[in-house]
């Protein structure tokens, strides 16, 4: 589904990334875990389409289409999603706004026509019910005001509503307790299928006793040093990156 | 012929024509004529009008006219859904057919000016002119010469209306353009409260001149919520201003919402006379191809403990012109006031233009007073995050400017008028943003 080929990044005139190669298959989730100043962060951002961001080498495709070539729209529409470490707070848009307007732009790629309004209402209706989250949510401006959790949430409820095929969470554990820690976890998993994918970013390895990836890479220094599986994650989180960094150096 | 001597002459052949009226009204038509021959109409020279060029009104021709015929089922499509007591003019002229009289509770006054003159000239002499004289502008001196219709609201003391009182002005498409010139009175009575609607509105091809002059007078304790909505065709002129005088502990808020109009220029002036008097200027302009939207809003603290907040938002569009001059006063020894004012413009092309003026004169030393202007683009952050998100960038703009109108809009306390103008915002958007559809869902959403 994703292939990202021998991707450098620089970012203001320094290299990030150098050299990354990952390949996502329809159905699998990925996590990427790194020390702070690997380049995670940027790997999705670069996916996503954020400026400031030079490719200078490599490549990246989904579904066999050049991404670096398409509007950061066009990215969204295609079935790519970033849900964002640190959600913008976008006063006077309503969160209703949003979710109809994404949801019938990505429709309208496809081909679709837009969803009638009651069908809609009744879709936004049940996934807001599956994060806990109260209708007035709705008629309130995006993520204004909202809480560290809240916020999440509400990304987690986008991606919900807008059923990517590849959804990017950069971070998404941060700043939660353990309580909403779960109502996302529980979100992200529902996102899981055959055709779809999912790439966490992450720091810690809690989120993935949450969310089981069938893979985990570790990015160190702009490149991925090792690759593994869930158990992964695990001996990280006893031995710490710097014995793996150690390792891989050696 | 000068453009003045026009307006004189259309003047002289009404007069001629008109029956016996007071001798009051006589003088003071004549005083407005005087005047107006005197000053002509204003050009950029003059200080409070250098931001806006009235001579597409000057050199225009505009008759009187002379019935209200407007076809009810058009009309209906205009007027605002509000279960109110309605007065509605066609051109200046009352239109009894269009109003709605019923039912008006006892302490409430609301009729056409002509009416309240054949009835009681006497109680509506005294109030006419004393607040909008014809010194105030040559629109004001304009008005004076040639009112004949308007309306005349009373609210007697200690009455709370339920109900809004709506004013609604039609506009007619015609061969011949018209001019109206009406005048608004409106007394609050003590601890009485109101809310009062003024509606221009018409038909889309109209081309006309509206010359309104309201006075507003709130007696001790009076709560006063006035709303202005100007959806006036993208053809009509409109000139209008508000005078409102405050006693002690009275509210007044505005809502000057300015949609409509090739060439518009607002005067809201508030003068708080007596302790614990406060007065809230919200306002809205949105300008596209052509238009030329001027707002010209003071704030007198003429009391100690006197409060003023005041927060304007232009969004301008194309080549249109706004102009936001809002100017707060605070008299000699006028102590522990508070005047806060906000005006911040959004700029949505390359050829909009706004000029924005904030004044403050403080003769005092113990007071609070703020303001602040700000002009600028869309937030790049915000267009970036609703992209990620499968919005196309012109979408994104449109929904970020429905935003921008938002944060004036939320303190509409009346949702019809709120909902009318997020739709009429949203629908002005350029069509390839249209997002009318997504209001009227969100709002349906609400019921």
């Amino acid at each position: 589904m994703l292939q990202v080929n021998d991707l450098h990044v620089t970012v203001e005139g320094k290299e990030i990334l150098k050299g990354l190669s990952l390949t996502i298959n329809a159905g699998e989730v990925h996590a990427i875990m790194g020390p702070n100043g690997a380049g995670k962060s940027t790997l999705s951002a670069v996916i996503a389409g954020k400026d400031g961001y030079e490719v200078t080498q490599g490549s990246i495709t989904f579904e066999g289409q050049d991404v670096l070539e398409m509007e950061i729209e066009e990215r969204a529409q295609a079935g790519m999603l970033l849900g964002f470490q640190y959600p913008v707070e976008i006063p006077g848009v309503k969160n209703i706004y949003l979710l109809k307007s994404a949801l019938n732009a990505i429709r309208q790629a496809r081909g679709e026509g837009e969803m009638p309004a009651s069908e809609f209402m009744k879709l936004v209706k049940e996934k807001l019910g599956f994060m806990k989250m109260d209708p007035s949510f709705l008629q309130r401006a995006v993520n204004e005001g909202f809480s560290g959790g809240e916020k999440k949430r509400n990304e987690i409820l986008q991606m919900l509503v807008l059923e990517p095929k590849l959804a990017m969470l950069d971070e998404i554990d941060s700043g939660l307790d353990i309580d909403a820690m779960k109502v996302v976890a529980d979100g992200v998993n529902s996102l899981r299928g055959q055709d779809r994918s999912i790439l966490l970013v992450t720091h810690y390895q809690r989120l993935l006793d949450y969310i089981v990836p069938d893979k985990v890479h570790v990015l160190v220094n702009g490149r991925i040093v090792k690759t593994g599986d869930a158990e992964l994650a695990k001996e990280l989180e006893a031995n710490g990156y710097e014995a793996l960094i150690g390792e891989s150096a050696a | 012929m000068s453009d003045t001597a026009t307006f004189l002459e259309t003047l002289k052949a009404r007069s001629q024509a008109r029956g016996a009226e007071p001798t009051w009204m006589a003088a003071r038509r004549q005083a407005g004529a005087a005047r107006f021959d005197a000053l002509g109409f204003p050009t950029r020279r003059d200080e409070e009008w250098k931001y806006t060029d009235v001579r597409a009104i000057a050199q225009g021709n505009f008759a009187l006219a002379d019935d209200a015929d407007f076809s009810p089922a058009k009309a209906a499509t205009l007027t605002l859904p509000l279960d109110a007591h309605r007065l509605t003019f066609v051109d200046g002229i009352f239109a009894s057919a269009l109003s709605d009289l019923e039912g008006l509770p006892q302490g409430v006054q609301l009729a056409p000016l002509s009416r309240a003159l054949a009835d009681n000239h006497e109680a509506v002499g005294g109030p006419l002119g004393r607040l909008t004289g014809v010194e105030f502008s040559p629109f004001s001196a304009l008005n004076m010469a040639f009112v004949e219709e308007g309306a005349v609201i009373r609210i007697a003391p200690g009455t709370v209306v339920e109900k809004p009182l709506i004013l609604q002005f039609l506009s007619r498409a015609q061969e011949q353009a018209v001019m109206a010139h009406p005048r608004v009175l409106i007394e609050a009575g003590s601890r009485s409260e109101a809310t009062v609607i003024e509606h221009f509105c018409g038909e889309r091809e109209a081309r006309n001149f509206t010359n309104v002059a309201s006075e507003v007078i709130l007696e001790r304790g009076a709560i006063l919520s006035h709303y202005k909505l100007q959806e006036a065709p993208q053809g009509d002129f409109h000139i209008a201003s508000i005078h409102v005088e405050q006693a002690r502990d009275s509210r007044y808020t505005s809502y000057n919402l300015n949609l409509g109009g090739a060439l518009v220029r607002n005067d809201l002036i508030s003068d708080l006379n007596g302790q614990g008097a406060e007065t809230h200027f919200y306002g809205l302009f949105f300008g596209q191809d052509r238009q030329h939207v001027d707002n010209h809003t003071k704030v007198n603290h003429n009391a100690p403990l006197t409060f003023s907040n005041e927060n304007y938002k232009g969004i301008l569009d194309d080549r249109a012109v706004g102009v936001f001059n809002g100017r707060v006063y605070v008299k000699k020894d006028s102590q522990k006031i508070e005047g806060f004012q906000s005006n911040q413009n959004l700029l949505l092309s390359d050829r909009a233009q706004i000029n924005a003026k904030p004044e403050l004169e403080i003769y005092a030393d113990d007071v609070k007073c703020s303001h602040g202007t700000t002009t600028g683009q869309l937030d790049a952050e915000a267009i970036y995050a609703l992209r990620t998100r499968g919005i196309d960038e012109a979408t994104a703009r449109g929904l970020l400017t429905l935003a921008f109108a938002g944060e004036v809009l939320e303190e509409v306390a009346l949702d019809a008028i709120a909902e009318r103008v997020e739709l009429a915002v949203a629908g002005k958007l350029p069509e390839r943003f249209n997002l009318a559809g997504l209001v009227e869902t969100a709002s349906a959403l609400h019921d």
